[in-house]
């Protein structure tokens, strides 16, 4: 009896703390949109911000973290891609692999901070691309490669070794199994793995906040070594640093509808193409 | 012959890819180091670490003491620990054990919905939402302390340590259970007694790793703590961590100044923490599997 009874009560606390935690992402998205949707306008989103950022809209912003993006997809997909191809498919259990596992654990865990450092010192510093979207892009790309290729992996893994025991015995090389068994099976996979951290790099802000983004710019950046403004930094900017932050609030939950949003979108079509092709590969 | 060389080829242009991980680590390690070494030898190891006062821009006294910044990192994150490590494994439990199929396929994904929310977004909302929430509840001036950083971090830590945690309790052998159950053990007693226990490294190790995004995080708490950089009081001081420490100062400092070395030093010391966490996560997880 007395031991019912204490069930029930553990079991409720466990119900109670999983509510607890959709409570707590329903009221983020809550707020977000419900105070940010009034902010939303065809010119919000087309236009530069004007009159010391008081007014007008994100679209520098929005068109900045783009072009990041665009970037960090450049770097990190096809080195993410490659990596996993080797330690998916050549890779053999000794010490370098076991090492290579081991960092890409470890670069998981460095800060983004660290990496804006990193970025500092390595990307504007010694190889002299100063601030500009290059050294951004290229810094967010070393942050979500342990993403990519975690991702890439995982879709190789997917592939049944008949495909690959199929080409084999049909005497193919190793590299023509993997070009044409194993890879355009796993490739989708591999892309969708690889938004997932590419949505990551769009939101991050501490990483570019000195290699490359910039405050208030009044035109967009016309190469990659130019400064550039991206979202995540512009709401920063509006909701700590502006001289009229009370005034400009509306401005900064329209900005973190359209970061969220961003985000989100990018997040749950990765995650429901993902769920899709693991079921496709199941059966 | 030329096939194999071609072939030979191939694998070491993959393997040269793959080794680009352990370059970047050993490159952000090199980048913290050599730009650390100035500041040391400037400002001293013994002012560096045993000194709470961080006042690079005073005109009468500059000083470079990390100690009130790791102070106050450490108290956010241990409030933060005490936040969301009930929750997620309790979380955790009940997507793996209560939660039918269904649920759990709803559920997991809206875990990591929560884990995309990018942590400029969950400041903002410390200093829109929580701030003045605190503020009422505690009569407060405003809500930017500890208190609100530790809230904040732990949300941002709540989703790896959900989803680490319950990939943990789901490995637990269904016959460990089900031995539980035959003995006449209620479904909660297997839960607490036999479940929980038989995962604990692998939940010791989740709740590690999230100690690590909690250390290391940035954004929220620049923006939700105050910035006081001075020795914390209590949680409701207003604190400075070292991830805020870098953010404010690295993009005004000029570039080869004791100042910016500095800050790689802060950087540093931080790396060190954040790789320690993980990697004792690390080998928690390896014997785990190695048992499993």
């Amino acid at each position: 009896m007395q031991n019912d009874i204490k069930e029930k009560i553990g079991f409720w606390a466990l119900r109670l703390s999983t509510l607890l935690v959709l409570g707590i992402l329903f009221i983020i998205l809550f707020d977000i949109v419900r105070k940010g949707i009034g902010a939303i306008s065809w010119e919000f989103l087309s236009t530069a911000p004007r009159k010391g950022m008081t007014e007008g809209g994100i679209f520098p912003a929005i068109y900045g973290t783009f072009m990041v993006t665009v970037i960090t997809a450049v770097v990190s997909v096809p080195l993410g891609a490659l990596g996993a191809i080797y330690l998916n498919e050549y890779a053999t259990k000794g010490r370098l692999t076991r090492l290579i596992r081991m960092a890409i654990r470890n670069l998981a865990g460095v800060p983004s901070v660290v990496f804006g450092l990193f970025g500092v010192g390595i990307f504007v510093v010694f190889f002299g691309f100063g601030a500009s979207v290059l050294s951004a892009g290229l810094t967010l790309g070393m942050l979500t490669l342990p993403v990519t290729i975690t991702a890439s992996e995982e879709a190789l893994k997917t592939v049944p070794n008949s495909y690959r025991d199929g080409a084999l015995a049909l005497g193919a090389t190793k590299w023509q199994t993997i070009r044409t068994n194993v890879l355009p099976v796993a490739l989708p996979g591999m892309l969708t793995g690889s938004i997932l951290g590419l949505a990551r790099a769009a939101g991050e802000t501490a990483p570019i906040l000195f290699t490359g983004a910039a405050f208030f710019l009044p035109y967009l950046p016309a190469s990659p070594f130019s400064q550039f403004m991206a979202l995540p930094y512009h709401l920063y900017i509006l909701a700590t640093q502006h001289h009229a932050i009370s005034r400009v609030r509306p401005l900064a939950y329209g900005t973190a509808l359209v970061l969220i949003s961003l985000v989100l979108v990018l997040n749950m079509g990765a995650i429901l193409l993902r769920n899709k092709l693991r079921k496709k590969y199941k059966k | 012959m030329r096939r194999e060389r071609k072939e030979r080829a191939i694998e070491l242009f993959f393997m040269l890819n793959s080794l680009v991980v352990i370059i970047v680590l050993l490159g952000i390690f090199y980048i913290l180091i050599s730009n650390s070494i100035p500041a040391f030898r400037e400002i001293g190891l013994r002012e560096f670490f045993t000194s709470a006062r961080w006042n690079p821009t005073s005109y009468s006294q500059i000083e470079y003491g990390i100690l009130s910044q790791v102070v106050s990192t450490l108290m956010v994150t241990i409030g933060s620990m005490i936040l969301s490590v009930p929750l997620g494994v309790a979380t955790a439990a009940y997507i793996s054990e209560l939660a039918s199929p269904k649920t759990k396929q709803v559920l997991k994904p809206v875990i990591e919905i929560l884990a995309g929310i990018p942590s400029v977004v969950i400041g903002f909302l410390g200093i829109v939402l929580l701030g003045p929430a605190i503020a009422r509840a505690f009569g407060l001036p405003n809500g930017l302390n500890a208190l609100n950083g530790s809230i904040l971090l732990a949300i941002m830590s709540l989703p790896t340590i959900i989803s680490l945690s319950e990939d943990a309790i789901s490995a637990v052998p269904r016959e460990y259970k089900n031995a539980s159950l035959a003995l006449g053990a209620s479904r909660w007693q297997t839960l607490i007694k036999v479940t929980v226990p038989s995962a604990l490294s692998g939940i010791t190790a989740a709740i590690m790793l999230g100690m690590g995004r909690a250390i290391g995080e940035t954004m929220a708490v620049l923006m939700a703590t105050g910035n006081a950089p001075r020795m914390p009081s209590s949680i409701f001081s207003s604190v400075q961590t070292m991830t805020a420490t870098i953010a404010i100062e690295l993009g005004e400092v000029p570039h080869h100044t004791t100042h910016y070395y500095a800050l790689f030093a802060v950087g540093l010391v931080l790396f060190i923490m954040t790789f320690a966490v993980n990697l004792v996560s690390d080998i928690i997880l390896h014997k785990y599997e190695e048992v499993e």
